[in-house]
C-alpha cells in the first residue's frame, strides 16, 4: 500500500506510544525511542513491522516514541497511523489487529 | 561463591574487603563491641566560627571519612557548601559516608569523584544522575549500600569510622546544643544525624540560626560538638519535604490500600495496643486513612507508629488513635512541625530505631510494616535499589530493618507501565523473602508459604482474593510479555549489605 502523507497516531502519555509514518523506499525503517528499549526494544519493533506488513505496507519510515505501551496499544497506534498515512481511514481494516 | 538467596558473589572482591556472604535473617545473640570516638578536650569556648574553610583545614586530611545527614532532603545547602570547599582545597581520596544522598547532592558528588576527591562511598541509596554515573562504572571502588539500621551498627562497631561529621541544623547555641525543630529550615527528627554526632571524632555543626545558650531540647549535645559554623542559609524550607500530603485518587492505589487495610484488620496483630510503620508512597498514605476509620469503628488504638513519619500519622496522634510516634525522620512539613508541639512524638536515633546489634531496637517491637517495592520475585525477595534497566535508582532506607516486623506487607501494582513488578527473579535482592509475609497487588494478595497461620486467617475474609505468587508473576508476564535479559559487565559497582553487614547481592556495571 502506498504512503501518501504523514500519518501520526498516539500520544506521549505514560503507557502510550506515538507512531509517525512517512514515505520510505528501503523496507520498514524504525527509529525507536523507549524507556524500556533494553528489555522490550526488539519486541516493540516486531509488533510495528508485523502490523504494517499485514496492512500491506512494505516501505516506510517509522518514528516511534514509546512510553511503556503494551503490545495491543502498539499495534492499534501503528494501524491508526498507517491508515492516516495511506489515507484509508474511512475503510479501516481492523482484522489486521 | 553463592549466598543463601542464590546470588553469585565476586570471591576476590569479597575476600579483599573482608566481607561475608548473607546467611540468614536471624541475627541471633552475638556479643559485639562498640567503639568510642576521640575527644579533643576543651571547655567549650570559642566554638562559633565564621570560616567553614578554616574548620575544614583544621579537621580534614586526605584519606579521611566524612559524613552528612539527609534530613534536609532536596532543600539541603550544607552538603554542597562543604563539598565545594573540600574540592577547592584539593583534598584527595576521601570516603563519603552520609546517611543517604539526595538529588540536590548528585552533581557535586560526581564532580568530586571525577577530581579524585571522593574515592569511596557508603550510603543508603542514590538516584538520578549519580545512580546512572555509578551504574556506568564512574567510581572505581564499589559503593556499599547499607540500611539505616545497618549504618548505625557499622558506625557503632567501627566498620565506618567517621573522622569529620558535617551536620546542618536549623538552630544551635554557641556550645552546640541543637535540634531539628525550630528555625527557618525545620525538618523535625534528627534521627540519622544523632549517630554521627555521637561517634564522629570531629563534629562540625552548620547553622544559619545561632540561638541563646542553653538551647533545648538538645537533640545534639554540646558534649559532642567541636565547631559551630555560621552560614547564610542552611536549607530551602520549601524543598525539605512536600507540603500538604494529598490523598491519592489513583483507583489502583486506592484498591491496594483498601486491601492492605483488610490484611491488617484481619490479622492476629490487630488488637488494642498494636503498632505499625507505613512508608510515604501514595498507597501507604491511603492505608493510614482506611486504617483510621477501622480503628474508630472497632474502638482500637495503637501503642505506637514508627518510622519515617507523615502528617496523616501525626493526625492519628492528635486524635488519640496512636499513643506515641517513634520518629526517626519526618517526610513532610506537617510531621516536622508537629514534633515541637507534641511530647508523644518521640525523636529516636537510627540505632534505637533499627540497629540489629542492639539490646533490642524499636523494629523488634513492631507488629505491622507496610513497605513498597520496585520488584518482588516468586521467592518474595524485594528490590528497592535498581530499576528495570539495571541502573541504581533507589535506597534501602529502613526497608530491611522494618521487615523485622511480625507481619511485613509489601504493596505494589502488578505492573508499572510495561515493567512487571512481580518477576521470576529480582534484578537486585535488597530485602530477603524470608522476612516478607504478604504481597498486596490490585489483582490479589500472595502469602509467603512460611506463614500458614496468615493463610488460614485471610482465607476466611471474603474481600481478600488469595493468589499464589507464581500466578501473580504469570499474570504480569501475560500483560507485558517476557523482557530480554539485561546485560552487565563483570565489574561490580556496588555491594548490598544485609543488616548484619553480610553481602546479600551485588550490582554490576550496565552494558550500554
Amino acid at each position: 500500500m502506498e504512503i501518501k502523507t504523514i500519518g501520526v497516531a498516539g500520544t506521549l502519555e505514560s503507557s502510550d506510544i506515538q507512531i509517525m509514518i512517512t514515505q520510505g523506499n528501503n523496507g520498514i525503517e524504525i527509529d525507536l525511542e523507549s524507556e524500556v528499549i533494553k528489555a522490550y526494544g526488539e519486541q516493540i519493533k516486531k509488533v510495528i513491522i508485523d502490523t504494517l506488513t499485514k496492512y500491506g505496507i512494505e516501505n516506510a519510515k517509522v518514528k516511534a516514541t514509546d512510553k511503556g505501551a503494551l503490545d495491543c496499544v502498539i499495534a492499534a497506534r501503528t494501524l491508526a497511523a498507517a491508515q492516516r498515512a495511506t489515507e484509508t481511514s474511512n475503510h479501516p481494516e481492523l482484522e489486521v489487529l | 561463591m553463592e549466598n543463601k538467596v542464590k546470588r553469585e558473589l565476586p570471591e576476590n572482591l569479597m575476600s579483599e574487603m573482608g566481607l561475608k556472604p548473607f546467611e540468614s535473617v536471624e541475627i541471633g545473640n552475638p556479643d559485639v563491641n562498640r567503639v568510642a570516638p576521640k575527644v579533643h578536650v576543651t571547655t567549650g569556648e570559642n566554638k562559633v566560627v565564621n570560616s567553614l574553610e578554616e574548620v575544614i583545614k583544621k579537621t580534614l586530611k586526605n584519606g579521611m571519612t566524612i559524613s552528612f545527614h539527609h534530613h534536609f532532603r532536596n532543600g539541603d545547602f550544607a552538603f554542597n557548601k562543604v563539598m565545594d570547599l573540600i574540592i577547592k582545597l584539593g583534598y584527595q581520596d576521601l570516603t563519603l559516608a552520609p546517611s543517604s544522598l539526595t538529588g540536590v547532592m548528585n552533581d557535586k558528588v560526581i564532580e568530586a569523584i571525577k577530581k579524585g576527591v571522593i574515592t569511596n562511598i557508603t550510603s543508603s541509596g542514590m538516584r538520578g544522575s549519580l545512580g546512572d554515573f555509578v551504574s556506568h562504572g564512574g567510581l572505581k571502588n564499589p559503593v556499599i549500600f547499607r540500611s539505616h539500621g545497618n549504618r548505625a551498627r557499622s558506625i557503632e562497631e567501627g566498620e565506618i569510622k567517621i573522622d569529620v561529621a558535617f551536620l546542618g541544623v536549623p538552630n544551635s547555641d554557641p556550645a552546640g546544643n541543637a535540634n531539628g525543630q525550630e528555625g527557618d529550615a525545620v525538618f523535625g527528627s534528627l534521627g540519622y544525624a544523632l549517630i554521627d554526632a555521637q561517634y564522629a571524632d570531629k563534629v562540625v555543626l552548620l547553622t544559619d540560626n545561632v540561638v541563646d545558650y542553653p538551647n533545648t531540647p538538645a537533640s545534639i549535645k554540646q558534649t559532642q560538638v567541636d565547631y559551630v559554623v555560621k552560614v547564610d542559609q542552611i536549607g530551602d524550607p520549601d524543598k525539605i519535604g512536600s507540603g500538604a500530603t494529598r490523598f491519592t485518587k489513583d483507583p489502583k492505589e486506592l484498591k491496594i490500600a483498601q486491601m492492605v487495610n483488610q490484611v491488617i484488620v484481619n490479622s492476629p496483630y490487630y488488637k488494642e495496643g498494636f503498632s505499625f510503620q507505613t512508608g510515604s508512597g501514595g498507597a501507604a498514605l491511603a492505608v493510614t486513612r482506611y486504617l483510621r476509620q477501622s480503628m474508630l469503628d472497632d474502638g482500637i488504638t495503637a501503642s505506637f507508629a514508627l518510622g519515617g513519619i507523615t502528617k496523616p500519622t501525626t493526625d492519628l496522634l492528635d486524635e488519640g488513635l496512636v499513643k506515641k510516634i517513634m520518629d526517626v525522620q519526618d517526610f513532610d512539613k506537617g510531621a516536622a512541625s508537629s514534633m515541637a508541639k507534641n511530647k508523644n512524638q518521640q525523636e529516636i536515633d537510627a540505632s534505637w530505631y533499627a540497629d540489629p546489634h542492639n539490646k533490642g531496637a524499636v523494629v523488634n517491637n513492631l507488629d505491622v510494616a507496610i513497605l513498597s517495592a520496585l520488584q518482588i520475585d516468586t521467592d518474595f525477595n524485594v528490590n528497592v535499589m535498581t530499576g528495570s534497566d539495571g541502573v541504581i535508582r533507589g535506597a534501602i532506607g529502613g526497608h530491611q530493618d522494618a521487615a523485622s516486623a511480625k507481619m511485613t506487607i509489601i504493596t505494589a501494582p502488578l505492573v508499572r507501565g510495561r515493567n512487571a513488578t512481580v518477576v521470576p527473579a529480582v534484578e537486585t535482592v535488597v530485602t530477603p523473602g524470608k522476612s516478607i509475609d504478604v504481597l498486596v497487588t490490585e489483582r490479589g494478595i500472595a502469602i509467603n508459604p512460611n506463614r500458614p497461620d496468615l493463610l488460614e486467617a485471610f482465607s476466611k475474609v471474603p474481600d481478600l482474593k488469595i493468589v499464589d505468587i507464581k500466578d501473580l508473576q504469570k499474570m504480569a508476564e501475560q500483560q507485558v510479555g517476557v523482557p530480554k535479559a539485561l546485560e552487565y559487565t563483570d565489574r561490580t559497582v556496588a555491594l548490598i549489605q544485609y543488616r548484619d553487614g553480610t553481602i546479600i547481592d551485588t550490582i554490576k556495571e550496565v552494558k550500554d
